[in-house]
């Protein structure tokens, strides 16, 4: 004992632990899905959930537009400056009424990418793969409405999917030439005349060391010089070799006529770099309650190593994390607050309920705070606690109401009704005869729903009630379980 | 304990650290049984308590500035807008469209004619109309301008500044349902980096749908979302660095939940000691009213009404918008008056911007900068304020901005909340002083 990164003992691999892992490196599974992760056991378990590469992906053929907000052309551009010249007042409303159109046309499909997210989210086989691109995309954040391109969006989440799972080095050079995030961070007025500091700072502050760990003001100010000149031209990112302060700066106590390339590479040599990231991850991956225990910083520490030793290869230290006993102990079980994303999702793709209507539930995942491409500010979202008020408690408790069976809060949804079979939960639950025993399904799906036992208290009170409705286990009794299960305050944990 | 030096301060930070040490009493039992809410002995100020409450009420689209406070003295205002000018008081009438309503000592601008029920408030001298506000380089955009209004900030980035008023009063703890939206989302301005808001559209759907499903589920979720009342704080902290588990966060937020969520429908079902006009905003502000009446612990309350964009056809559609804002106000005035909270409550009103001094050819107004806006409470200086921007010396069509918005949130911030306003708003904005009563 003692390392909390030593691999768990396979025989440890219960089906507990298999629906950890499960609802942690991925949005969680049916009892089916489960009981086949313990039939991997641990390795094999987890090689299939990191090595995602073979497993299929649904809802790739979407198709967006990339174009709707290209530059001007220069016809374009000639009209306009004629007009103003001439102040022809006519075509010059005209042309604004024609951008204000593409503007629209972008809003709408900036929330067509928000759904397919979302559904891509409920139905992929590699759910690491999504969960890892949410993680990167808090990470990384930009938001759309400072941007105002759909296009740019969608090309930084392929990015962030495409290296999810790869090397943190690529993430980082990946981007600083993101049009999305040179935008959002005024990158693109990053000028060797007149810098702007605002993309080194984060880069350092946020993005990699961390706020206060081992970088000055300074290290920011020459950091934003060799920053100078990337940007991007339509869709692609651009070196403005003119812009560029091709000139001698010192960062982080190395000095030479340093660029963008540079710095990065400067960055990632820090100590700090491994350390920051592994706590992110911890966060993400093991455990979000505030405070942080001596084994919680030691693994960060060891984490952080594995970083390191695998040159910023995640997949290893992915790898070593869902592996470790640490990752499986009891301080860390159901002790992240699923975000809203993870919330929605996990109620899907756990208790198999019908995904109903997507544009409800984005619309459900702005109101409990977490809008997907709007992160709140380039912090990300905060995570853990913050989701959590008396106001999102409701929103929380009533989407579940919504995908067990279709109501809202105006009433049943109309054409959004479709049956829900809950028996699949429970059926594995038959005696000899055929006969289910009613006070051992209610443990079963409160386990399933609540990712483990909630004591015998609490299972008494829904013990109690299946007894004031008859007792008799049937479709709509399990439906009616699962709506009191997933308003329970701990199922907002996992 | 109860004299003067008490001073608010105390009460803000005892308010905190209670918030934190208790890990099951929900906060709204706390407050009123301590009876820290609504006791005059505890004012500062003769004549004001000192649980002050700010409404902030927000015209979204982009409010016509020039059409609600009507420069009619200026001949350039007519010729910009032949047709849907608003014209003066006593001048000859046309298309029988009413006049600007004159007001008393002030020369050359009035009110929208469907502002009357505003007007009624202007002679009882409680409103302050603030002109010309705005702020440099204008944003035309509705996302980017309304964030830069509700951020307090240019670069329309970070934290709202109401949410940063609630972080800077208290040190790392969050105070549930300080700031209250009524509305489907909670306004940015209201979000803090600790300080989180809550929203909800009818105080009908803050509580939970499963209830209508069959009545039998009603009792046991009762049960399991109220356990957190029952749970012996003994049993806390498994972890080191910590004092209340994941759990009991949860629980003690899913019976604050129950809570408020009875509270504040038995507080709305109550009949209301006015009649509320049937539009939006009004029903909003009657939530919000039902809550002030309740002695609920809520600070700044945020209402919303939308539809200003009026790019075309705007006489008629901005004519009814007046109306029901103006009688919505009116309706909310006179129901805190009644309940005896009038003195305690000040609201502001804005817009993202105002709109183009030119009409355009569809017989509306595109999107403009600088507008004013009103400050409506017992402690606001009565009366019209700041210079009227020309309407001759345009920057691109549009007014420039006689008044920064961040001034008038300083003095918001300052003379009403009674906190310095520099660290919120990030900068030092001269204070207009806008109300009457001081720090």
């Amino acid at each position: 004992m003692g390392n909390v990164f030593q691999p768990l003992p396979s025989k440890d691999f219960d089906y507990a632990a298999a629906q950890h892992l499960l609802n942690r490196a991925g949005f969680g599974g049916t009892p089916s899905q489960v009981r086949a992760l313990v039939e991997l056991g641990l390795d094999a378990a987890v090689d299939y959930l990191v090595n995602f590469e073979g497993e299929r992906v649904s809802n790739e053929g979407v198709e967006f537009k990339s174009d709707i907000l290209r530059a001007q052309t220069p016809e374009e551009q000639e009209t306009l400056r004629r007009a103003r010249i001439a102040k022809d007042t006519e075509t010059i409303a005209r042309l604004e009424r024609e951008r204000q159109q593409r503007q629209n046309e972008d809003r709408a499909q900036i929330a067509a990418m928000k759904r397919w997210w979302l559904a891509r989210m409920i139905e992929s086989g590699r759910p690491l793969q999504e969960k890892l691109t949410l993680f990167w995309h808090g990470h990384f954040a930009t938001g759309y409405r400072t941007i105002e391109n759909s296009w740019h969006m969608l090309m930084q989440n392929g990015m962030l999917r495409s290296r999810c799972a790869g090397n943190f080095a690529e993430l980082a050079r990946g981007i600083v030439s993101d049009p999305a995030m040179l935008k959002y961070l005024d990158n693109d007025e990053n000028r060797k005349a007149s810098p702007n500091e605002n993309l080194s700072r984060e880069l350092l502050e946020l993005f990699t060391l961390g706020e206060g760990n081992g970088y000055s003001e300074r290290d920011i100010k020459e950091g934003a010089r060799a920053l100078t000149g990337r940007t991007f031209r339509g869709n692609e990112y651009f070196f403005d070799k003119n812009q560029h302060d091709g000139g001698g700066k010192q960062i982080l106590r190395r000095s030479g006529n340093l660029t963008g390339d540079d710095f990065i590479s400067i960055i990632l040599e820090q100590p700090a770099c491994s350390r920051f990231i592994a706590l992110k991850l911890y966060r993400f991956f093991v455990n979000d309650a505030p405070g942080l225990t001596r084994d919680g910083a030691d693994m960060i520490e060891r984490l952080a190593k594995a970083l390191r030793d695998a040159r910023y290869e995640l997949r290893p230290a992915l790898r070593a994390l869902f592996r470790s006993q640490g990752f499986y102990a009891r301080e860390n079980r159901l002790s992240i607050v699923k975000s809203p994303t993870q919330l929605m999702v996990q109620t899907v793709r756990g208790l198999g309920t019908p995904a109903r209507s997507v544009d409800r539930l984005v619309e459900a995942g702005d109101l409990m705070g977490q809008e997907l491409f709007q992160p709140p500010s380039v912090k990300g979202w905060p995570g853990g606690r913050s989701w959590i008020n008396t106001a999102t408690m409701f929103t929380r408790q009533n989407v579940a109401i919504f995908l067990l069976t279709g109501r809202t809060n105006r009433g049943p949804a109309s054409g959004t009704a479709e049956p829900y079979d809950a028996m699949h939960l429970v059926e594995h639950l038959r005696d000899a005869s055929g006969a289910l025993d009613s006070r051992e399904c209610v443990r079963s799906l409160a386990v399933v729903a609540l990712g483990g036992d909630p004591g015998h208290e609490r299972l008494r009170e829904l013990e109690d009630y299946l007894a004031s409705v008859g007792g008799t286990i049937n479709n709509e009794r399990v439906q009616a379980l699962l709506c009191l299960i997933t308003a329970m305050p701990e199922y907002q944990l996992c | 304990m109860q004299n003067s030096a008490f001073t608010r301060r105390v009460l803000l930070q005892r308010g905190c650290t209670l918030a934190s040490l208790t890990a099951t009493v929900p906060w709204f039992i706390e407050k009123s049984a301590l009876g820290m809410l609504g006791d005059p002995a505890l004012s500062s100020q003769p004549g004001v308590a000192d649980d002050r409450i700010l409404v902030v009420i927000q015209l979204g689209g982009g409010n016509d500035g020039l059409n609600t406070v009507v420069p009619f003295g200026d001949d350039e205002y007519y010729r910009a807008r032949p047709t849907i000018g608003i014209r003066a008081p006593g001048a000859a009438a046309k298309d029988a469209l009413p006049a600007a309503l004159a007001l008393d000592g002030v020369r050359g601008v009035g009110l929208h004619p469907a502002l009357a029920p505003l007007k009624e408030l202007y002679d009882e001298g409680i409103v302050s109309v603030v002109q010309g506000v705005g702020y440099p380089n204008p944003n035309r955009s509705h996302f980017t301008s309304m964030d830069i209004w509700q951020t307090g900030r240019l670069d329309a980035k970070g934290s709202g500044w109401i949410g940063r008023y609630f972080d800077n009063q208290c040190n790392g703890t969050p105070k549930p349902e300080a700031a209250v939206a009524i509305g489907r989302n909670a306004p940015l301005a209201l979000e803090g980096d600790i300080q989180k808001p809550i929203a909800f559209e009818s105080a009908s759907l803050f509580r939970w749908n499963g209830q209508d499903l069959h009545a039998s589920l009603k009792e046991p979720y009762d049960r399991l979302n109220r356990a957190g009342a029952l749970t012996d704080p003994t049993r806390a902290a498994t972890t080191p660095n910590q004092d209340e588990t994941q759990t009991q966060f949860l629980m003690r937020t899913a019976l604050d939940a129950q809570v408020s969520s009875d509270r504040i429908r038995a507080a709305v079902a109550k009949p209301t000691l006015v009649t509320y006009p049937g539009n939006a905003l009004a029903q909003q502000l009657k939530i919000i009213a039902a809550m002030i009446r309740d002695g609920m612990p809520t600070r700044v309350y945020y209402a919303s009404m939308g539809g200003f964009d009026t790019h075309g056809g705007q006489t008629g559609t901005h004519n009814n918008l007046m109306r029901q804002f103006s009688e919505a106000l009116l309706a909310f005035q006179r129901d805190l008056k009644e309940q005896r909270n009038d003195g305690r409550v000040a609201s502001m009103v804005f817009s993202e911007f105002g709109r183009r001094v030119k009409q355009n050819a569809s017989g509306g107004t595109d999107h403009g900068t600088a507008a004013p806006m009103f400050l409506i409470g017992n402690s606001v200086k009565p009366g019209v304020f700041g210079r009227h921007p020309s309407l001759v010396d345009l920057d691109q069509g549009d007014l420039k901005h006689t008044i920064d918005f961040r001034s008038v949130y300083a003095s918001v911030l300052e003379d009403w909340l009674q906190t310095p306003s520099s660290k919120i708003l990030r900068g030092n904005f001269e204070n207009p002083h806008l109300f009457v009563t001081k720090a």
